[in-house]
């Protein structure tokens, strides 16, 4: 499975978890699995759960300016009025949630929330995505000291700890913004990605499907565009599921790390816990309350639905 | 084995050798280069000059590259930007630290975890069992520095349980002998001190094991359920061996052999827990210098030694846990 | 009195949300002491079931089990499950499809024959492990002491059948299940396990229960065999009976499916058209209908009894007719 000489034990084992991923929903082919697949998912509470959550998230981030009371950047005068370090004021008429540190609506802030860390999240785990698709379908196909460089590469990326990666990434930007965050959360996913792809693909090449297609003499092309991506692809869906809690997460622990956007308008959950969250918890615990409820329900609706769709795909479960 | 472990250290070094190349590419590709980064944007072209000659970058690249391996093997890793004191010296200073809080975070994950899973399993789909998937879906989607937050509001403010922050209170344990709080204590027989390192060891340590322990719980249960499956359970129950027999002789030890992997895995996010962790409980320990030297200036001297240091932990405990895997199952052991 | 008398045996399989699915229905058969009684069928059919229900090896949970198990004076299903233990290993001994799977990975080969003689023969380990060399002797594993500590892994197929066996046969038990034993093997193996097994229970007087597809394994073993289909006995006859005449079509079909030496080598062998789970949708009348080639209209009506006839019993409402002596 790994390149001649392998280098690193460390990965070894996470390589071994991503190989039996691709064992499990890689062999035993094609749309009948899918669609068996997708019929088990309907019918699993587990996933349905997941789905709504995540739906229901979706739904706020695209309306939220419809679902907000008020412009979240905007600072009240009635908020701002007693407004200090020791007391920031609490729900009152208009203001569901009360205010923030700086006199903002919290609750437009929470629902105008959902968009942004979305939006990281989504970015984060495609960039990671799109990379890693791309570098493992390169080892793969190209092979030779490309697919060994590339594989190195990835090894030395699963030695550390992905915050820790990501940690050094940001530190290797002169200064953070919200790019800096996405770009360093995505790029610790790259690695896991690659290995996917071009393990599923090798994997693939020797299957029984993929031998009879070629065994009749169906083109090259053919058999990688219809019958090796579509399959290798349901194993990066289900990883890409499961990326996007993690992503998250690791975004809130940057900001919490003070590496996080400094852009003081933006309302993003991670960004509203690990800064205001937690530099304000004894005086009013709420603005920590709220954006890590908001956290660990949208983590764990992708959480759910990963893991429900991993499940299905699994052959063992098609009875 | 022997043959397994000398090839494992040769991966080690070559994983190394590379990280060190990307670490020296990447201090040299800062802006300015490291000599900015050591002295800021404000130096004069003087100081730059002759600290760019003492540091040996006017020679040519591969000198300096072929210098900068001879000293991340010898140790020297130069001075901190931040306090002057060489790296090394500041980093053994953290490291007891956080190895302490590792170890109790670690203990805690699995003297929890697998128990814990292998009950789940055995209720299999009963409340208890559908009680601990929820627990160990939320531990793994909870910010652990906000649930290190909340434990300290509650447990330390509200009840006045736990000391909020430190590794011990002021006063006691004046005696460093190894540096790990709990251990020097005893040691010196100044009981009181230990206790008291133990008491502030309690809280970090659980919020450090939250993720561990969730995911240790998940990977015993479903492995349990796996190896209950199996056909050699059904061959002891032909045989009609007591229950407690087969759990112990026949489930349990075939059901370990992931988790066991799963615990070398789980160093990687105590390494990144810890970062968090000791942020929130004040531990001072590696996880507080890393955050140091990343927040104003950034200590790249401080930092490229951590980096390595937690790839060198990571792959010595996973190389450990292989031979431990090798102990357990004996397919292995001939392979 | 015969050793095992299984009356009525059913098993339903209840998943949840899914219908119910009987695969047992009524199934009774006796086996007296020292007999080897074959069951035999094809996969599907309710014998591997039957095995498991008769040992109370199926999972606790989603199946329920009627009827009545007499292992001697006791019906094993009344058993507590405590009590059932105490009898498994000892009382009644059984081996399994898949040698591989069937044993331990992870221990030594020694400490499985020796903890079934530790538990139901109260041996030390040391004691145990000796007994255990002479049984794997008996079972004709060359160099015992060294298999001893050895693991599955670095067994042969063959030789971790013959371990199995041992395992089975290490309290003397008076019968023996034998779950589809040779299948998972080579086919030269096959032969020399099955002469094995009937040399261990010819000399040892165990009764053998045969659990098979192959009815190469009933020729050459048992004494009386029941033909299986989808959960019911269709016919039960001694075994020269039962190759010489059968009577339900069903195992008429698969004896002419036998590819034979001495006749019609130029033809094609015969093959019962359709599977197993081409069954009759409604719960009355003939399983085999749809597949049978001698079905009237009585078959899908109303249950078809099984009958006792000479050579045992039969349900059939229109049986291959018996071969009248010219």
């Amino acid at each position: 499975m790994s390149g001649p000489g392998g280098i690193a034990t460390l990965a070894d084992h996470k390589r071994k978890r991503i190989d039996e991923l691709i064992a499990r929903t890689s062999d035993a082919g094609g749309v009948s699995l899918i669609r068996d697949a997708g019929r088990r998912l309907l019918r699993n509470p587990t996933a349905i759960v997941g789905a709504v959550l995540i739906l229901l998230f979706l739904i706020i981030a695209i309306f939220a300016p419809l679902v907000a009371p008020h412009d979240p950047v905007q600072r009240f005068p009635e908020l701002t009025k007693d407004l200090t370090v020791d007391n920031i004021p609490g729900a009152t008429a208009g203001h569901p949630l009360g205010s923030d540190p700086l006199g903002r609506d919290f609750a437009s802030r929470m629902i105008y929330g959902a968009r942004q860390t979305l939006f990281v999240g989504v970015l984060a785990t495609l960039i990671g995505l799109l990379l890693g698709v791309l570098l493992g379908a390169i080892a793969g196909a190209v092979g030779g000291w490309v697919d060994v460089l590339v594989m190195r590469l990835t090894d030395v990326m699963l030695a550390l700890p992905s915050l820790l990666l990501a940690i050094t990434l940001v530190a290797l930007a002169s200064r953070s913004t919200q790019w800096t965050v996405i770009i360093a959360v995505a790029v610790v996913n790259v690695p896991i990605f690659a290995r996917l792809l071009r393990g599923s693909m090798l994997a693939q090449r020797e299957s029984d499907h993929v031998l009879a297609a070629r065994a009749l003499g169906v083109r090259q092309r053919h058999i990688v565009l219809r019958h090796m991506l579509p399959n290798s692809l349901t194993a990066v869906i289900v990883q890409a599921t499961l990326t996007f809690a993690v992503a998250i997460l690791d975004a809130a622990a940057l900001s919490f790390l003070g590496l996080g956007d400094p852009d003081i308008n933006r309302a993003e959950w991670g960004l509203m816990l690990g800064v205001d969250g937690v530099r304000y918890f004894e005086v009013r615990p709420e603005l920590a309350y709220f954006p890590a409820l908001a956290i660990i329900l949208v983590a764990l609706g992708f959480t759910l639905l990963g893991e429900s769709i991993r499940e299905a795909l699994d052959p063992k479960n098609r009875r | 084995m022997v043959r397994v472990i000398l090839r494992r250290l040769i991966q080690l070094a070559v994983t190394l050798i590379v990280l060190m190349t990307l670490v020296f590419f990447w201090l040299r590709s800062l802006p300015g280069g490291p000599v900015d980064a050591l002295l800021g944007e404000r130096a004069t072209p003087q100081t730059r000059e002759l600290l760019t000659r003492a540091l040996g970058y006017d020679q040519p690249i591969w000198v300096q590259y072929g210098r900068f391996l001879e000293n991340v093997v010898t140790g020297n890793f130069g001075n901190s930007i931040r306090t002057g004191e060489p790296v090394m010296d500041v980093i053994s200073r953290s490291f007891p630290a956080t190895i302490e809080l590792a170890l109790a975070a670690i203990i805690i994950a699995v003297g929890l975890g697998i128990p814990l899973g292998y009950l789940a399993a055995r209720h299999r789909g009963r409340v208890l069992d559908n009680a601990t998937i929820i627990v160990t879906l939320i531990g793994i989607s909870i910010p652990i520095f906000f649930l290190g937050y909340l434990l300290k509001d509650w447990l330390t403010q509200s009840v006045h349980l736990f000391p909020p922050s430190g590794r011990i209170s002021t006063g006691l344990g004046n005696t460093d002998v190894t540096g790990f709080f709990v251990l020097d204590g005893l040691l010196t027989r100044e009981l009181d001190a230990s206790a008291d390192a133990l008491w502030h060891l309690v809280l970090p340590a659980f919020t450090l094991a939250t993720i561990p322990l969730a995911i240790i719980i998940r990977i015993t249960r479903a492995s349990v359920l796996d190896v209950l499956d199996e056909d050699y359970i059904r061959t002891a129950d032909a045989k009609g061996l007591r229950g407690p027999t087969i759990r112990r002789r026949h489930v349990l030890r075939n059901a370990l052999l992931p988790v066991v992997t799963t615990i070398g895995l789980q160093t990687g996010a105590l390494l990144a827990g810890a970062v968090l962790t000791e942020k929130v409980y004040n531990w001072g320990g590696l996880g507080t210098l890393i955050t140091d030297s990343i927040g104003g200036s950034r200590d790249y001297p401080v930092l490229q030694a951590l980096i390595l240091l937690a790839a060198v932990v990571f792959i010595v405990v996973n190389l450990l846990v292989d031979l431990s895997y090798a102990i357990i199952d004996p397919r292995v052991r001939v392979k | 009195m015969p050793l095992l008398d299984v009356r009525d045996l059913s098993v339903v399989f209840q998943r949840k949300g899914t219908a119910p699915v009987k695969a047992v229905d009524g199934v009774s058969f006796t086996v007296e002491p020292g007999q080897t009684v074959g069951l035999v069928g094809e996969s599907g059919c309710g014998k591997s079931v039957t095995s498991l229900a008769i040992m109370g090896l199926l999972p606790r949970r989603g199946n329920k089990v009627t009827g009545e198990v007499m292992f001697e004076e006791t019906d094993l299903l009344t058993l507590r499950p405590q009590e059932l233990r105490d009898r498994r290993g000892r009382d009644i001994g059984m081996i399994f499809q898949d040698p591989l799977s069937s044993l331990n990975p992870v221990i030594p080969l020694g400490v499985q024959v020796a903890e079934v003689l530790e538990r139901h023969q109260g041996r030390t380990r040391q004691a145990a492990l000796k007994q255990a060399r002479e049984l794997l002797d008996a079972v004709g594993i060359p160099d015992p002491a060294r298999r001893l500590k050895e693991f599955p892994h670095q067994l042969s197929g063959g030789m971790r059948q013959r371990a199995l066996i041992a395992i089975a046969l290490a309290c003397k038990p008076r019968l023996l299940i034998a779950d589809e034993p040779t299948t998972a093997l080579d086919v030269t193996i096959q032969a020399q396990i099955l002469t094995l097994l009937k040399e261990l229970v010819d000399d040892s007087g165990t009764a053998l229960v045969m659990i098979t597809h192959d009815l190469g394994v009933v020729a050459g073993l048992c004494d009386t065999v029941n033909v299986l289909y989808a959960g019911k006995v269709v016919e039960r006859a001694g075994r020269h009976q039962l190759f010489r005449e059968p009577r339900h079509p069903y195992t008429d079909g698969l004896l002419q499916s036998v590819p034979r030496l001495d006749v019609d080598r130029g033809g094609r062998l015969h093959q019962i058209r359709g599977s197993v789970s081409d069954n009759i949708p409604w719960p009355e009348g003939c399983a085999f209908a749809p597949r049978c080639d001698r079905v009237i209209d009585d078959c899908i009506g109303d249950t078809v009894p099984l009958e006792p006839t000479r050579a045992g019993a039969l349900r059939c409402t229109n049986p291959v007719p018996r071969e009248v002596p010219v």
